[in-house]
């Protein structure tokens, strides 16, 4: 099979998007797969189109390739991919859509309020800040609406923190999120094709605070539990509530789903990534090897089957 | 790529990614730690982006090189081909110590041959100071902004960075005596303190005379090494030219740091070391190890390009005026685009200056808001090794023309303003936009950045 590996665009992750492909390109070739990079740029149709590929796997975070936009490109030319479908892909990218889709399913969510920019400046919406700390309580998480890999994520102690935070996340979408920080331990739940693989448990060194883009992204600095120790009961919770949020969500094929146990015991989603990270510190190829799934069997799933 | 069969394919392990990772991990040198991937690196790899204007890089402008000069790069290198293509000796060819104590005579210093060591770039002659002289937890003690290319350096031999603080005449020479007391009532005694006195990188600012004097005489006095890092010295516009601290010092504390990146061409990758003997010594030694010698093909080239020095001092100066030109299209246009309450060094020479805002501004989260409206700097957190610098940014004048300059201010001025205001309104203080300083201009309004627009395929390509 001729297989494109679309990597780099745009985004603000596109590093990490380089480093997962190459690992999606070993993958293929031990399959025995022809692959076929694609930096994507202007010219993406064009090279699709001269290399006649059978199908595409998607390894782009972030902007066009998480949020619907190449999907929808590869959608027009009848090329298949392993992500689920754009408009999934949508629901999925914005938070503040998933957080509602995901509530109405009945499954928890933090508790939050999303503001828009535009009306802190013609709405004087700014006066709404006093009344969300004090029904929210503190502290705050604050975070883009639309953005990955804990950039622009920030934690207010105070209401003066509060807006800087803001100002903060406003830098990287014009919708943001505050929401009711959720004490808890950190989980990263892959499923792949309805199924969970095992959960991989988040255990920054220096505390939950200190899960951001330098932490995902450096060997070392966050240690995982994979499998994570949790009981059989606490397990089966966790897997049912992954795959009832792609369910939620028309997900399909592979995603990973971001909760928080709480201390309660409440499984509280924080987020679907629909290209989940694929470098050697990301979740999903650690939750496949501890599920005895090889890079090329991880790889097999992501191709069109028949 | 493709592979016949499993065969041919090594076996995969099951549980390989969880294997590799923890095998990884454990064989990573302590060392390691301190380097991280970081937000503000995934940024600038963004800025690469052609319609991105970055005043981001430190690139000098390469494209004006006198077309005698490439005649006589191809000629020299085709007439000593088999000296090209060998590797030579590790301190560098005699010649091009030639070269470099010609350029460095310029700028009225004189060292001996003895003391040099030809270095790949002036980037590696600051990493080999510190493999001489640094172990982990040393002090050393640097200017606060400092390179931010020599941070990672730093931090990779484990040093432990004391930054100290600067105004428009420089490092404050008060502040550094006073830092060495209180070092030595705690028993510690710093490695070195690595300055770039002249347009320093990044706040621009040069060291005055006087300041200059005492460091050297304090560095005598308390027997403290200076590592001068001196890149920029020629590329003065304005003002006399001030004595390296190298000259003041003749050569016993001193450790000069050069390159011919900003006076020649970066491509080139061939700076320099003067350092007293012994520790030139030692250096070798530790290039030795790193590199066996610098590339000899880059040095021919070096000696042909000084080889003509009229030719080569018509170039600079062709390079001082076109840079000079840029500077003051900078300055004015941060006078027409930055709100009230921000601030801006005015370097006389070298190619950057060091803006900084108001305090609620945080430079690291605005660079992905500039980075929306197609325009990059270097957020000021990356000069520092102490989470410091989160109001400033370094903005360089070198790398782009006036146009895009003016263009690129402006779009940063308005992508502040709107932080500004969004701040105001938020702790219900809203800005009042201020009446500008100078005459009428267009201020056609930002993208509103929507999620499509949040960053755009390529529309344009930048000349560069």
């Amino acid at each position: 099979m001729r297989v494109a590996v679309l990597s780099g665009g745009p985004s603000f992750e596109r590093q990490v998007s380089i480093a997962g492909a190459e690992n999606i390109v070993h993958g293929l070739t031990e399959l025995g797969h022809k692959a076929i990079s694609i930096d994507v740029g202007r010219d993406l149709i064009e090279r699709l189109t001269d290399a006649r590929v059978d199908a595409a796997i998607i390894v782009m975070h972030g902007v066009v390739g998480e949020d619907g936009a190449v999907q929808a490109v590869l959608e027009s030319l009848g090329i298949p991919h392993q992500t689920p479908s754009a408009m999934a892909c949508r629901r999925c990218w914005d938070k503040a859509i998933t957080k509602g889709l995901l509530s109405d399913a009945g499954i928890a969510v933090p508790d939050g309020v999303v503001f828009d920019r535009q009306p802190f400046t013609s709405l004087g919406a700014a006066r709404t800040l006093a009344p969300v700390v004090e029904r929210l309580g503190l502290p705050l998480v604050v975070k883009p609406a639309r953005s990955g890999s804990a950039l622009g994520v920030n934690r207010a102690a105070d209401g003066s923190a509060l807006a800087n935070a803001m100002v903060g996340a406003f830098s990287y979408d014009d919708s943001v999120i505050v929401e009711r920080f959720v004490a808890g331990r950190e989980f990263g739940i892959s499923v792949i094709d309805g199924e969970a693989l095992p959960a991989v448990e988040i255990l920054p060194q220096d505390g939950p605070e200190a899960y951001d883009f330098e932490a995902r992204y450096s060997i070392g600095l966050v240690q995982y539990e994979c499998p994570a120790n949790l009981t059989a009961e606490e397990s089966a919770l966790l897997s049912e509530t992954a795959v009832a949020a792609a369910e939620a969500l028309g997900v399909n094929g592979i995603t990973r789903v971001d909760l928080i146990l709480t201390p309660e015991g409440v499984p509280t989603v924080l987020e679907l990534n629909n290209v989940p990270g694929m470098t050697d510190t990301s979740l999903l190829p650690m939750a496949a090897g501890a599920a005895g799934l090889s890079r090329a069997q991880i790889v097999a799933k992501m191709l069109p089957r028949g | 790529m493709t592979v016949d069969d499993g065969n041919s394919t090594p076996p995969v392990a099951q549980g390989t990614a969880t294997r590799d990772l923890e095998r990884y991990a454990a064989l990573f040198a302590a060392r390691t730690g301190s380097m991280k991937s970081s937000a503000m690196r995934d940024l600038m790899a963004i800025t690469e982006r052609p319609e991105v204007i970055s005043l981001a890089g430190g690139l000098p402008d390469v494209s004006h090189l006198p077309p005698a000069m490439l005649d006589a790069i191809t000629t020299s290198v085709s007439t000593h081909a088999v000296r090209a293509l060998q590797y030579g000796p590790t301190e560098g060819m005699a010649k091009v110590h030639e070269a470099i104590q010609v350029v460095m005579a310029e700028e009225g210093t004189l060292v001996d041959s003895g003391e040099l060591l030809v270095t790949t770039g002036g980037q590696q002659a600051i990493d080999l100071v510190c493999k001489t002289l640094v172990d982990p937890g040393d002090i050393v003690l640097a200017e606060g902004p400092t390179y931010p290319g020599a941070v990672p350096t730093f931090q990779a031999y484990q040093a432990d960075v004391r930054q100290l603080q600067m105004d428009d005449d420089g490092l404050d020479i008060d502040l550094l005596e006073q830092t060495l007391d209180e070092l030595a009532a705690e028993g510690k005694r710093p490695k070195f303190l690595y300055t770039i006195p002249t347009f320093q990188n990044p706040a621009g600012v040069t060291m005055s005379l006087e300041r200059r004097k005492r460091l050297v005489k304090l560095a005598a006095e308390r027997e403290l090494l200076v590592v001068e890092d001196s890149p920029y010295s020629l590329l003065r516009f304005e003002g006399e030219s001030l004595p390296t601290l190298r000259t003041l010092d003749g050569g016993n504390f001193v450790i000069y740091l050069g390159t011919f990146s900003k006076i020649l061409a970066a491509g080139l990758r061939i700076g320099w070391v003067a350092a007293p003997r012994a520790i030139r010594q030692k250096m070798n030694i530790g290039k030795a190890g790193s590199d066996l010698c610098s590339s000899s093909i880059s040095q021919v080239v070096v000696e042909a390009c000084i080889a003509d020095l009229d030719l080569w001092r018509t170039y600079l100066d062709e390079l001082r005026e076109r840079y000079q030109g840029r500077r003051d299209a900078m300055l004015d246009s941060l006078e027409h685009a930055m709100p009230e309450g921000s601030r801006w060094t005015r370097p006389r020479g070298g190619l950057f200056l060091w803006v900084t805002l108001p305090e609620q501004i945080d430079t690291t989260n605005l660079l992905a808001r500039a980075l929306r409206a197609n325009v990059a700097f270097v957020p000021g957190r990356g000069a520092y090794t102490d989470g410091r610098g989160g109001d400033s940014m370094r903005l360089n004048y070198s790398g782009v023309d006036e146009a895009e300059i003016r263009e690129g201010v402006r779009r940063i001025g308005a992508v502040v303003t709107e932080q500004l205001e969004l701040y105001g309104e938020m702790v219900g203080e809203p800005l009042v936009r201020q009446e500008r300083r100078r005459g009428p201009r267009e201020t056609p309004p930002l993208d509103a950045g929507t999620p499509g627009s949040l960053v755009q395929f390529p529309q344009r390509r930048v000349n560069r």
